[in-house]
């Protein structure tokens, strides 16, 4: 065990419950495999090669959404979506995160008309945002770092 | 977490089932009694490319019919663009194809020209060639990893991102932006080509067919690949026709119509290419018409670069009325400084006319139609796109394939609904 061995004779660790499971959820935070548009192909580029969101223990996109712990709204999201994405929100098990990945899914974007909605924030609560059309990947990278850090500052008192 | 509304049952969901009456004349009399399945595949599956809903019915593993219903995309560009100026709507046109923006760039941009009568210089003509064909390699590189990993070959995605990453730094070169350039406009392009932009695309010009060589051996004569793909999703050429399919959809079946070489734009006359054909009109065949696509893409390319490097001279239309002047004449001329106010805050008036221009994009033929007012904001302008129509198509490739080759289809048509859906 690298625990162990990195303590020497030690050999105890003493930690609290929170801490323990909190980084158990960052270092496995499983997203749901869903797109919407073009921030999508840049979620796509994050994970692929250059980026290699596996880094962070997210490669395993899950299609289900009774699978997943993060929700990456990747797009603009329209009237006619909305409850689509609503409803694979509901579906999530808790515990659960959604990043708003772009400026149409943070606010509307560059599209205030009758079609979008203006922000997903209207449909589903967000825990962070990242900005840009479409954000790098380093920007959605820094936008889920920012998530586990928030994280690993949960307290159970607050586990619903 | 943050405060939301409390999660509330949501009416919608009920209505989407729908009673099956709804469905009378759209799908067979045997769904309706029961005999047949109707199966509902998205708006959220990670094969359809994005939201697009189909409503299968299915006869054991077969389709029977399918149903596209398409929309969850749509974010009202077109409308959109009504109450914008010319030049201040470009931006929006990258939005809709999201894997080429360039290419609807070209469309909307070639579009304005035509309608204003605008000519673009030698220079911008061929950055523009340049732009398009290494958006075309980008676009299709995502088609085939995406492709691929719907049909269950994993690492391909791998490689094609490596190489699609090199051509967005490229784009992020001319324009700043990686997806979303904006970088050709109304009278050539944004700005000249930076000097490390050359030696950049003649490396990866170096390296890249040595990579389509390396997808090839993936995949062309991967026997689980060629199961799969070979006659798969037939469609014969007068039904491609009929359909008013374009791009490698209709080329699979072997009709020759590639719009670089039947109504040649931005020069592509002058380029020589080859325009690849399939024979079965298959998802196999369609596949390696984009293989073959990017072979001739370098061709285009090499030859295009070679010209940029000796033909000198503007970039962008020096009519100031349309096209703004440089900023560095701003601190000399006066009259600049009265183009540029007026081009950034007015605009330009473009006739009371109605044009239609189209453009070769990867997923086919891309159309602009434009209704001036005579004033600086359009009346109407309509995207004929090369999706929307693919996916009209759709249910007669499917018809009576299985439905694990669905997903091989979706692939082989390459529609994007950021395209489809405006």
């Amino acid at each position: 065990m690298g625990v162990s061995s990195k303590l020497g004779n030690l050999g105890i660790v003493t930690t609290t419950v929170e801490q323990a499971v909190n980084w158990g959820r960052t270092g496995a935070m499983w997203p749901l495999l869903f797109g919407l548009a073009c921030c999508a192909i840049e979620y796509m580029s994050s994970q692929a090669s250059s980026y290699d969101l596996s880094r962070f223990g997210m490669e395993l996109n899950r299609a289900t959404p009774r699978q997943a712990d993060l929700l990456i709204v990747s797009g603009r999201l329209t009237r006619k979506m909305a409850p689509v994405i609503r409803q694979l929100y509901d579906q999530m098990a808790e515990p659960k995160w959604v990043i708003s990945m772009g400026d149409c899914a943070s606010c509307g974007g560059v599209y205030n008309n009758y079609a979008i909605v203006q922000g997903v924030d209207e449909i589903i609560p967000v825990d962070v945002y990242v900005a840009g059309c479409p954000p790098r990947p380093e920007q959605l990278l820094h936008g889920i770092l920012t998530l586990h850090e928030k994280v690993r500052g949960e307290r159970i008192a607050d586990w619903a | 977490m943050a405060v939301a509304t409390p999660p509330q049952p949501i009416e919608e969901q009920r209505r989407w089932e729908g009673s099956l009456d709804q469905l009378r004349g759209l799908v067979s009399e045997r769904a309706i009694t029961g005999e047949t399945m109707l199966l509902n595949m998205g708006p959220h599956h990670p094969s359809t490319h994005g939201v697009l809903r189909l409503l299968l019915e299915l006869d054991g593993e077969q389709i029977v019919s399918c149903l596209p219903d398409i929309g969850f995309l749509h974010t009202g560009i077109e409308k959109s663009i009504e109450d914008k100026t010319y030049e201040i709507a470009l931006p929006l046109t990258d939005r809709m194809d999201y894997l080429s923006p360039m290419s609807n760039n070209m469309a909307y941009a070639a579009a304005v020209e035509k309608l204003l009568d605008l000519e673009v210089p030698e220079r911008g003509q061929i950055i523009r060639v340049v732009c398009l064909e290494l958006a075309r390699c980008a676009s299709h590189l995502v088609w085939l990893g995406t492709h691929a990993i719907d049909m269950g070959a994993m690492s391909v995605l791998l490689y094609a991102f490596r190489e699609r990453e090199r051509v967005l730094g490229m784009f992020e070169m001319l324009s700043g932006q990686r997806m979303m350039s904006s970088y050709i406009r109304p009278g050539g392009v944004w700005r000249d080509v930076p000097d490390d932009f050359l030696p950049t695309v003649k490396q990866f010009l170096n390296d890249f067919p040595a990579k389509v060589d390396d997808y090839e051996a993936l995949l062309t004569q991967n026997p689980i690949w060629k199961d799969r793909a070979q006659g798969v999703g037939v469609i014969e050429p007068d039904v491609a026709l009929a359909y008013g399919l374009t791009g490698p959809a209709l080329r699979g079946s072997g009709v020759n119509w590639d719009l670089r070489k039947a109504q040649p734009y931005s020069g592509y006359e002058t380029y020589d290419f080859n325009v690849p054909l399939g024979e079965h009109g298959d998802v196999y065949d369609r596949y390696l018409i984009r293989i073959h696509e990017f072979r001739e893409s370098m061709k285009i390319l090499n030859q295009a670069v070679a010209r940029l490097e000796t033909v000198k001279g503007p970039y962008r239309s020096q009519n100031h009325k349309y096209c703004p002047p440089l900023r560095s004449e701003l601190g000399q001329s006066m009259e600049a400084v009265i183009h540029h106010f007026k081009l950034w805050t007015y605009g330009y008036d473009a006739p009371d006319d109605e044009i239609y221009n189209a453009i070769e994009s990867p997923r086919g033929e891309i159309g602009c139609y434009i209704h001036g007012t005579g004033a600086n904001k359009p009346r109407r302008v309509h995207f004929k796109t090369p999706s929307f129509i693919h996916i009209s198509a759709l249910p007669v490739m499917a018809k009576g394939y299985l439905l694990a080759d669905m997903v091989a289809i979706i692939g082989s048509v390459d529609i994007v609904l950021g395209d489809c859906d405006r």
